[in-house]
């Protein structure tokens, strides 16, 4: 069964898949007349060449280690949640009306509130379909994806209907106040004197990602509920054969991912905007299941694919900002690299296999 | 005196090209500029101060809402001079960003931000779109109209009410189907919905479709013309889309407002700018593809009206004065 050393499987493959998806990028720029080298430069510059670039890269991947890490607890109970969005909508939810309804003191006290408010948002909206798939047999994509609807719609009611104020044109609540700003990377790191681009959006939650990478490792393979999440996965005749209860483990494996994604509402809602606006998420959910598969559902893969998209992210961003290449490109180059790392695996891998067949046959 | 003459030419000439470096910018909206509809009226108007002036501007279509505060930073950083801004969503950031550039001039267009270095360009599509409302309700043989709205926000609905009066003040008994596309942002690029959303109006006897729903519009457009009915067309004159099929356009001159932006350069006027129908800033589209659908009764019916709305003597509600509207 393991053909390939641990290394060429973590490391060779998407490497290699990476690469590919560069090449075919490559090739597209130059079939619209520009320079697919100045363009990586660009890319590369804009998004890892000051603080102010590394502010935005980190800000995308803070979005993208939590939806990541959302996809990586589900699936290793095999539950493939496609709501990611959904949840970081309701997240966001969760997260403006604790700012909103407080006046808090501090930003800690704030941001420990407006956790559990992103988490118990986004748990219950996971939780709905969990509990039509352990009881009702529904199948959670379905169920997940029409759930990503619906929060589009619960938010765009609210929003237009409720938390706007008064005369204002912009769907979106009203600012947070002073009080629950989170402190950006800018004022954490000019009080030990080193400086950070004021512009940029990172803020503490990026911290918090990581610590809840962290977390995420303890749980899947450190504690009983990790052992039976991934029992689950890998076979579930053989975890109720050993007593582990079905419906137990989709709804807290759900739940926890639900919770996860929520929790990503402290980054774009909480961090960058201070407001609740339509669409908050943009599609960091989404992303999310390429990380996760990209990750191999394991907190260090998926902070390193976090960290790449936001590279993507960003360094796309630069692109349209100072060249003529047109956004729909930069989208046809993400999804190269969805394409490649995600769902065409099998095409590096089984030559990749020969290879080593091939190689390991030769030393015997 | 010759020696003073040449220079003040001199600092004349260097103050051009100190003022041909900072290059205008404009940022688009989430619907991309080529969505046959309001970013690209934006685009035209920057198109047509190029072909004029010869100079060049720096553009970008956004991709998230994150990217609104980084396109300002960025192009203000940038030293880019005025800095146009098409849509309301601009309002927050724009709030945030103008403070620390306060040597840069920024126009946010269908919003009002108050800061010194800022035009705020906010259009009178009420009016408009009462004056095509007039035209759809002396039209219509059915006495039933159709509106079909973008993304269901107030600035739509501040469109539906406008038309809803203007189509009530001819026919008082008409009846108007409204449908709002969707609530998501989704709603401003989905010709396929606004095509359904047509063909039901139509099933329901509607003769005139007026479609405010950005990229949406386009299905809309098309499918009255497939059903050979009438449609009305929004933001740029989208007549020609199809001749003889489209009864007329509500323009909404916001090529005319990144124009003027252009124009002025570094020395921006700011403040408030009203585009209503005094100032030509909305209207209806006459040209050679409508003609043979508008007559001259219905040209002198509208020129009234519009003549007693811009002496105020007729008040066309604002629905987002209040939000609401009396005349549904």
């Amino acid at each position: 069964m393991d053909v390939l050393p641990k290394w060429a499987e973590v490391v060779l493959i998407p490497l290699i898949s990476l690469a590919l998806s560069f090449l075919i990028s490559a090739i597209v720029i130059i079939a619209i007349g520009e320079n697919p080298l100045s363009a990586l430069q660009i890319m590369v510059d804009g998004a890892l060449g000051s603080t102010y670039g590394w502010g935005y890269t980190l800000y995308y991947t803070t979005n993208f280690i939590f939806t990541g890490l959302a996809v990586s607890v589900a699936f290793h109970a095999k539950m493939f949640n496609i709501g990611g969005e959904g949840q970081a909508l309701l997240g966001g939810l969760g997260v403006a009306v604790i700012c909103l309804a407080f006046e808090w003191p501090h930003w800690s006290l704030a941001l420990i509130a407006a956790s559990f408010g992103a988490m118990i948002f986004g748990a219950f909206w996971a939780l709905i379909p969990a509990y039509l798939q352990a009881t009702r047999g529904s199948h959670i994509v379905i169920t997940t994806i029409m759930f990503n609807f619906i929060a589009a719609s619960v938010l765009n009611y609210l929003l237009v209907n409720v938390l706007r104020p008064e005369g204002s044109m912009d769907p979106a609540t009203r600012k947070f106040s002073e009080a629950a700003h989170l402190p950006t990377l800018h004022e954490m790191f000019s009080i030990i004197g080193i400086p950070f681009s004021k512009a940029a959006p990172v803020n503490i939650s990026f911290l918090i990602a990581i610590v809840a990478c962290i977390l995420v490792w303890l749980l899947i393979w450190h504690t009983r509920l990790g052992y039976e999440i991934r029992t689950f996965g890998h076979s579930e005749e053989a975890a109720q054969y050993a007593g582990i209860s079905t419906t137990k483990i989709i709804l807290t494996s759900m739940i926890i991912s639900g919770g996860l994604a929520g929790l990503m509402a402290i980054n774009n809602v909480m961090g960058e905007a201070e407001r609740l606006v339509m669409n908050a998420a943009e599609g960091a959910g989404f992303i999310g299941i390429a990380v996760a598969l990209m990750g191999r559902s394991h907190p260090v893969g998926v902070f390193l694919a976090a960290l790449l998209f936001g590279f993507l992210y960003q360094g796309g961003a630069e692109l349209a900002l100072w060249t003529s290449i047109p956004r729909d490109l930069i989208i046809v180059i993400q999804a190269l690299v969805i394409l490649f790392t995600g769902a065409l695996d099998n095409l590096v891998r089984i030559p990749l296999e020969k290879i080593f067949v091939s190689f390991q046959k030769k030393v015997d | 005196m010759k020696l003073k003459m040449l220079l003040t030419s001199t600092f004349f000439s260097l103050g051009l090209i100190g003022s041909a470096f900072a290059e205008p910018a404009i940022i688009y909206d989430l619907g991309g500029k080529f969505d046959k509809s309001f970013n690209e009226s934006a685009f035209t108007g920057a198109e047509k101060w190029k072909k004029e002036n010869g100079g060049t501007y720096r553009e970008f279509e956004l991709q998230s809402d994150a990217q609104r505060e980084q396109a300002l930073r960025r192009f203000a950083e940038a030293g880019n001079n005025p800095i146009v801004m098409a849509g309301f969503m601009f309002a927050t950031p724009l709030a945030e960003v103008a403070k620390d550039y306060p040597d840069t001039k920024f126009a946010i267009i269908d919003m009002v931000v108050d800061s010194p270095n800022v035009r705020s360009v906010v259009f009178n599509e009420h009016e408009g779109s009462y004056l095509v409302g007039m035209m759809a309700a002396m039209a219509s043989k059915t006495g039933t109209v159709g509106f079909v709205g973008g993304m269901d926000i107030p600035l739509i609905r501040k469109f539906a009410c406008g038309y809803v009066q203007g189509v009530k003040a001819v026919n008082s008994n008409a009846k108007i189907i409204q449908n709002m596309t969707g609530t998501t942002p989704a709603a401003w690029n989905d010709p396929v919905k606004g095509t359904e959303l047509t063909k039901a109006q139509i099933s329901q006897g509607a003769d005139v479709v007026y479609a405010a729903a950005g990229g949406t519009g386009v299905g809309v457009l098309q499918a009255a013309a497939d059903a050979d009915i009438l449609s009305i067309g929004v933001d740029a004159n989208q007549n020609y889309m199809h001749p003889g099929k489209v009864l007329t356009s509500m323009l909404k001159r916001v090529d005319l407002a990144v124009y003027n932006a252009f124009s002025e350069g570094a020395s921006l006027t700011t403040g408030f700018n009203v585009m209503g129908l005094a100032e030509d800033g909305v209207g209806y589209a006459l040209d050679e593809h409508n003609e043979s659908l508008v007559n001259a009764k219905m040209i002198s019916a509208l020129e009234a009206e519009k003549a007693k709305i811009v002496s105020g003597q007729i008040k066309v509600h604002d629905y987002m004065s209040d939000n609401s509207c009396p005349a549904n």
